[in-house]
């Protein structure tokens, strides 16, 4: 009884097993504890639509950023070290 | 029991599964590497087949265009120094791939060591920030609000983009390097903690505590 009021509060908890349940398989206890805590809270329940929607679009990001192209000099420069390199064996 | 361990090269219980692409496998009984020449590499035209690869993999993940030339320059000359290490069973470009990751890990490492002694100002605010009380209950102050749809209105999307990115850029080295291997890599738990060198129970604490900061700067700055 105890052990259910004080998940029926605890959003810090709760934010915590959503986001671990986005990695991983929760246990059962764990997984009933943020049902509950879900039931109840309209606050945790928008958190985990947006975290959700934040995991995206941070995957998102960092698989389309593209960075300007190495410049020539450096690739020059790069290859003649290697090329050295390779005459000396 | 001990012999088998070791059997690799590297250390094969359940924890240490990260090997380092560049370590020869004892079981080859290399007398001497340099010596070595193998037949599937081509050195001489790595630059042009792929620095520019390796760049873009690089500078996406450490976020530093410096730092990525660097590894590009560094993961060439180390792969010369240990062709024998290339066991020809993936192509050249996945091995120095491997070897550019292993590299950035490293940086990783490096980073969040030199984060505990010197902070910013900033991140130690962030460590600090608190969103709930000591009930757990979150802070009128941190309330989540609806400040997103869930379908994403492709005209905003950039600009959203933006934003997010600013706010990236604003998490501590260590956790953002979490978020590059969880997000972009799509690591596993065990490995991203092994390459870390974290413990679980820390892991899971840094991915709450970064997707709270995260959220609560994407409610703060997108209007």
């Amino acid at each position: 009884m105890n052990a259910l009021k004080k998940i029926q509060h605890n959003c810090k908890q709760a934010t915590f097993l959503i986001e671990k349940q986005s990695l991983t398989r929760l246990s059962l206890r764990e997984s009933i504890e943020l049902r509950i805590h879900l039931a109840g809270c309209s606050l945790c329940r928008l958190y985990q639509q947006q975290s959700g929607m934040i995991g995206r679009a941070v995957q998102q990001l960092l698989k389309s950023s593209r960075e300007k192209p190495l410049d020539e000099t450096f690739k020059q420069e790069l290859q003649n070290r290697i090329d050295e390199r390779l005459n000396k064996n | 029991m001990g012999f088998s361990r070791h059997i690799n090269g590297y250390l094969t219980n359940n924890k240490y599964f990260v090997r380092n692409p560049l370590s020869p496998r004892l079981s080859d009984n290399i007398a001497d590497a340099s010596s070595m020449t193998n037949d599937h590499l081509q050195p001489a035209d790595w630059v042009t087949n792929h620095a520019d690869y390796l760049y873009q993999y690089a500078v996406k993940r450490v976020n530093d265009a410096d730092i990525a030339r660097d590894l590009v320059q560094d993961t060439f000359l180390a792969a010369l120094e240990k062709a024998a290490a290339f066991e020809g069973r993936s192509s050249e470009r996945t091995w120095l791939t491997a070897i550019i990751k292993f590299k950035i890990y490293d940086v990783y490492r490096e980073k969040s060591g030199s984060l505990k002694e010197l902070r910013t100002e900033e991140h130690e605010a962030l460590q600090q920030q608190d969103f709930f009380n000591d009930f757990g209950h979150w802070i009128p102050a941190h309330y989540p609000e609806n400040f997103i749809s869930t379908e994403p209105d492709p005209l905003q999307a950039k600009e959203f983009g933006e934003v997010l990115k600013r706010c990236m850029e604003k998490l501590p080295a260590l956790w953002l390097s979490v978020f590059t291997m969880k997000h972009l890599d799509e690591e596993t738990t065990p490995v991203i903690c092994e390459s870390l060198r974290i413990s679980s129970s820390n892991y899971w604490v840094i991915v709450h505590r970064a997707k709270l900061s995260l959220r609560a700067c994407l409610q703060k700055n997108w209007i």
